[in-house]
């Protein structure tokens, strides 16, 4: 097949489309239908997907499955995949059929619920295949609006705010990095994201307002660039928006949200930032180190006074992405390495975290911590995965969660010591903040009357986390399933930034080839 | 010699000898109930001259010795006119019938003043420019104030002329001052005169003069007043043509006359349209967020996609004149889809224009209501809808010709817009649930709607052609 990835991506659109055009009615039976649909189509685009995966050749450090053809104004449709990306269109076609499954139990507007989450799908899978600028814009703004809707008309009582501040918030900051396209297309006369790496943008020092930019051309577009990726990560402190959209999205909005939606940041970083603005990247990589660290420190101790699980959580999910930009601004193998595997690691906990309290909140109808309490005289198996995705959360080694930490550390740590120290004592507050909400949720008497009568997980909810769970002990004792994959990709870019920046003729102090 | 002149301007002459002849033809036979036929031959007639210019017309004819221009960039602006035209006469036709406005005289006034933006897109001279100019504003004018027993109709139509008539006065006295210090009318004698670095201080008063009056007419901040109250006075269908086929007139016409006449100054006029660009996109963003009368909002709406348009004039480049046609055409489709709808609002057989009565539309009418969720999405300029691809032209245009700045302001402001046209969407979307609009199932409204709202999302494979089309038209305008 020569246009898989295209076949990947719309699968999902076109199962939109026939459902938008010939499913009719609100009955139980459409309800239902459209349910199947979805949960077909996200099943077959996954089983598609593995084509991709078995056939992916990881020695191979250039883009693979490329389809290329003439669009607009010397715009291409041009789609490929390299070892950065294939694991998140992975990890996306993999969520996708969990996220339908714990949907299961939605009854209001079924078939546009099922629409807007498939070609969200399509929207999410083109982002990390798109091989154009305009395309890969027009992907990642377009994921806007389904997600939109979905918090907006399925969303909690605070939806309207919530959805608004979500539309608004990661909006403008992706309209900088619309114009910092422009420029790009200006200067170097194509879209072609393979032709743009190796290209070589201006980096000259000149004045802006009276203000000396360092590294000129390539400073600002990477501050453009960062504007729409900081916001999309989230990174502090523009990390406000996430808190609002989590807690009033509904739990298969927080599960795309947390698992794919957030990782385009830090996909972004990686195609655009590191190999088109080298001098960029540089200029501003302390900057973007101290934030990170602020962020792994700060978030977590505001996630340690929440009242409410899905914030907790939220505030969790910014600490952790703290980690990740922390990894790829070290800029060496271990960090940039690190970083897509906690990318990786942190889609499956973190969805299976939103899912937990999705459980919980189908039976009880609330996400206050107080409100619970001694759940596992009733519900042990929850428990017992509660626990499990807990440990994965705070890093427990034999989960994928400490194997990414431990590589973006290991990757700072080689950079900048201090910014090291710093992140490494959030691993220690997360563990407070997760484990002292698993006591609270899970552990103490039972005490509020309506807890009493709590049935377990069913059968439908078991069958969603066994995979989470596999993938999660699978990733954490044999990590290689994921850096064999990713390791020459992440060699080719990690030596192609030193090379532009020796080019550039800066002294590189976050180089690891000295070493 | 005549004989070529007249073969040049035969579209609009047809147009022209239509328009009377049907006048005549009604004021001696049934009046009124002839107005329903009128529309559709009207149309009919506009369909086939804008199929027949696109087919026919090749290089650059002139007529009367330069006075009236025929080139690709008069055909480009002539076609969306027409074809705007006749889609808002056929749109409007069932709520002008109902409420007893379908008077014959509308459809002929319609057509006299497309006759006149056909000559205001092809004028060669500032004498033709203010004939078709006029000739265009005076039956605006009378469409304004169709609803005679209105107050607010007759209100928006009178305060249209005594503004339009004050922009006329400027422009005139603009053209008079060129006129004064170039010594010729013609804009082929102009743009010699209007070299860059020599435009004597005298041509340049007379420029920003033209520029106010043609800003008028674009409705361009700070000349925007009128647009508002004109919008939320006049009948509907009335108001889906102001925002349409004149308005492509108008930036035609502006384009016309600031590259023609003084294309070799470009640097002297494009930070007076970057300035305007500016002040339209913010304006127009900003003011229309209290709205909640849906026809002043697409008024405000309006002034921010001429900021927009204004952007690809300001970079005073062929692409950026390029992009001003692009955009100009998608924003005409997606205004005749987004009228469409607004005409379909009404509740016990009276027309409806408060937002809040979209509460929880798409529930009632799921096709419907997506329709014009693409289409929102679409004037708010988020991808994938054809929207942004207007907007990524015109800021690639601005851009390129060294104004950065502007596209940055511009994106910002796109961002402020995005917020009211998410109101719309989110009473639609996430209202509760309200008293019920009456189910409007007009074939023919639901069609345009349908229709514009599908161009937005399968516009983005090819455009249709469009832009092989504007590449053309805007390197015969540009030299």
């Amino acid at each position: 097949m020569d246009n898989i990835l295209s076949i990947v991506t719309f699968i999902p659109a076109l199962a939109a489309a026939i459902m938008a055009l010939f499913l009719r009615g609100e009955d139980e039976a459409a309800q239902r239908n459209s349910k199947y649909v979805a949960l077909f189509a996200t099943s077959i685009t996954f089983l598609v997907s593995l084509g991709i995966y078995f056939e992916f050749d990881p020695a191979n450090t250039g883009f693979q499955f490329v389809e290329e053809t003439d669009w607009l104004l010397g715009l291409k449709y041009k789609m490929g995949v390299d070892g950065i990306s294939v694991l998140f269109v992975m990890l996306t076609t993999f969520v996708m059929p969990l996220t339908i499954l714990a949907s299961w139990g939605i009854d209001k507007r079924v078939k546009e619920y099922m629409i807007a989450f498939l070609l969200l799908e399509t929207l999410m899978l083109g982002v990390f295949m798109a091989l154009d600028l305009v395309l890969f814009y027009l992907f990642f703004e377009a994921g806007l609006i389904p997600m939109f809707l979905i918090i907006g008309i399925w969303g909690g009582k605070e939806r309207i705010y919530a959805s608004f501040k979500f539309f608004l918030y990661t909006l403008l900051g992706s309209v900088l990095m619309l114009v910092a396209m422009v420029a790009m297309f200006s200067d170097a006369g194509t879209t072609d994201i393979e032709a743009l790496m190796t290209h070589t943008f201006a980096s000259n020092s000149f004045d802006v307002l009276g203000i000396h930019v360092v590294g000129g051309m390539q400073t600002l577009m990477f501050l453009a660039f960062f504007a729409s990726f900081a916001v999309k990560m989230p990174m502090w402190p523009v990390h406000t928006w996430l808190p609002d959209a989590h807690v009033q999205a509904p739990t298969a909005g927080s599960v795309v949200l947390a698992a794919i939606l957030l990782k385009m940041g830090g996909y972004g970083f990686l195609r655009f930032s590191l190999p088109m603005f080298p001098v960029g990247s540089h200029v501003m990589a302390d900057m973007v180190l101290w934030m990170s660290a602020i962020a792994i420190v700060y978030t977590s101790l505001v996630a340690l006074v929440q009242d409410d699980m899905k914030k907790l959580i939220a505030y969790s999910s910014v600490a952790h992405m703290g980690f990740v930009t922390m990894g790829i601004f070290a800029a060496n193998q271990q960090g940039i390495d690190g970083a897509i595997f906690q990318m990786l690691s942190h889609g499956f906990i973190s969805a299976a975290l939103f899912l937990i309290v999705g459980v919980i909140y189908d039976r009880m109808h609330t996400r206050e911590i107080s409100a619970y309490g001694g759940l596992v005289v009733r519900m042990p198996a929850y428990a017992l995965v509660f626990m499990f995705f807990t440990m994965g959360n705070v890093g427990l080694p034999g989960t994928s969660g400490f194997v990414g930490e431990f590589l973006t550390l290991m990757g700072a740590f080689q950079v900048n010591t201090w910014v090291a120290a710093v992140a490494t004592s959030g691993v220690i507050f997360s563990a407070c903040y997760a484990l002292w909400l698993y006591r609270r949720v899970v552990f103490g008497d039972m005490i509020k009357a309506g807890l009493k009568t709590m049935s377990d997980m069913s059968m439908r909810e078991r069958v969603i986390f066994a995979p989470l769970v596999v993938m999660t002990i699978l990733l954490g004792v044999y990590p290689a399933v994921v850096t064999d994959i990713i390791g020459p990709s992440t060699a080719a870019l990690v030596d192609n930034f030193n090379h532009s920046l020796a080019a550039a003729d800066l002294s590189a102090t976050s180089q690891t080839a000295s070493h | 010699m005549i004989q070529a002149d007249l073969n040049v301007i035969l579209p609009e002459m047809i147009l022209a000898v239509y328009a009377m002849l049907a006048l005549l033809l009604a004021v001696y036979s049934t009046k009124d109930k002839l107005g329903p036929l009128l529309i559709w031959t009207t149309s009919g007639l506009m369909a086939v001259l804008a199929l027949w210019i696109a087919g026919s017309g090749s290089g650059t004819n002139v007529a009367f010795g330069g006075m009236f221009v025929d080139d690709g960039f008069a055909r480009f602006a002539k076609v969306t006119i027409l074809l705007s035209a006749a889609a808002v006469l056929v749109m409007g036709q069932d709520y002008m019938a109902q409420r007893g406005m379908l008077k014959f005289e509308y459809p002929l006034l319609v057509s006299l003043s497309v006759v006149g933006m056909m000559m205001m897109v092809s004028a060669g001279d500032l004498m033709s420019l203010y004939m078709g100019l006029e000739l265009q504003s005076l039956a605006l004018y009378v469409v304004a104030s169709m609803r005679r027993d209105s107050v607010k109709s007759t209100e928006a139509g009178l305060k249209y002329f005594v503004l339009g008539a004050l922009s006329s006065g400027l422009l005139l006295y603009g053209a008079s001052l060129v006129y004064g210090f170039a010594g010729t009318t013609k804009f082929e004698g102009i743009i010699q005169v209007a070299q860059h670095g020599e435009v004597s201080i005298g041509l340049l008063f007379g420029i920003v003069f033209l520029i106010s009056g043609m800003a008028f007419k674009v409705s361009a901040v700070p000349f925007h007043m009128w647009t508002p109250d004109v919008y939320e006075g006049a009948p509907t269908p009335v108001t889906a043509f102001f925002a349409s086929a004149p308005k492509m007139a108008a930036m035609g016409l502006f384009a016309r006359v600031m590259h023609d006449a003084f294309g070799n100054a470009v640097s002297d006029w494009s930070q007076v349209v970057a300035m305007l660009s500016v002040a339209s996109m913010f304006l127009g963003a900003v003011a229309a967020i209290g709205q909640t009368n849906i026809k002043r909002l697409m008024a405000y709406s309006s002034i921010a996609h001429m900021g927009f348009a204004l952007m690809g004039l300001a970079s005073g480049t062929v692409f950026g004149v390029q992009a001003m046609l692009i955009y100009m055409a998608i924003y005409v489709t997606m205004n005749i889809g987004t009228f469409a709808f607004i005409l379909m609002m009404e509740k016990d057989g009276k027309p409806v224009t408060d937002i809040n009565a979209l509460n929880l539309y798409s529930r009632r009418e799921p096709g419907k209501a997506l329709a014009m969720l693409v289409l929102l999405f679409s004037l708010a300029g988020v991808p994938p809808m054809l929207g942004f691809f207007g907007k990524f032209y015109v800021l690639r245009a601005a851009y390129d010709a060294g104004l950065a700045w502007l596209a940055i302001a511009g994106v910002v402001a796109s961002v402020i817009g995005a917020f009211y046209y998410l109101r719309i969407v989110y009473y639609m979307y996430f209202g509760e649930e309200g008293e019920e609009m009456d189910r409007n199932s007009s074939p023919v409204l639901w069609g345009f709607l349908m229709a514009s709202a599908a161009v937005m999302v399968l516009g983005i494979v090819n455009m249709f052609g469009v832009e092989g089309a504007a590449a053309a038209a805007a390197a015969m305008l540009v030299n």
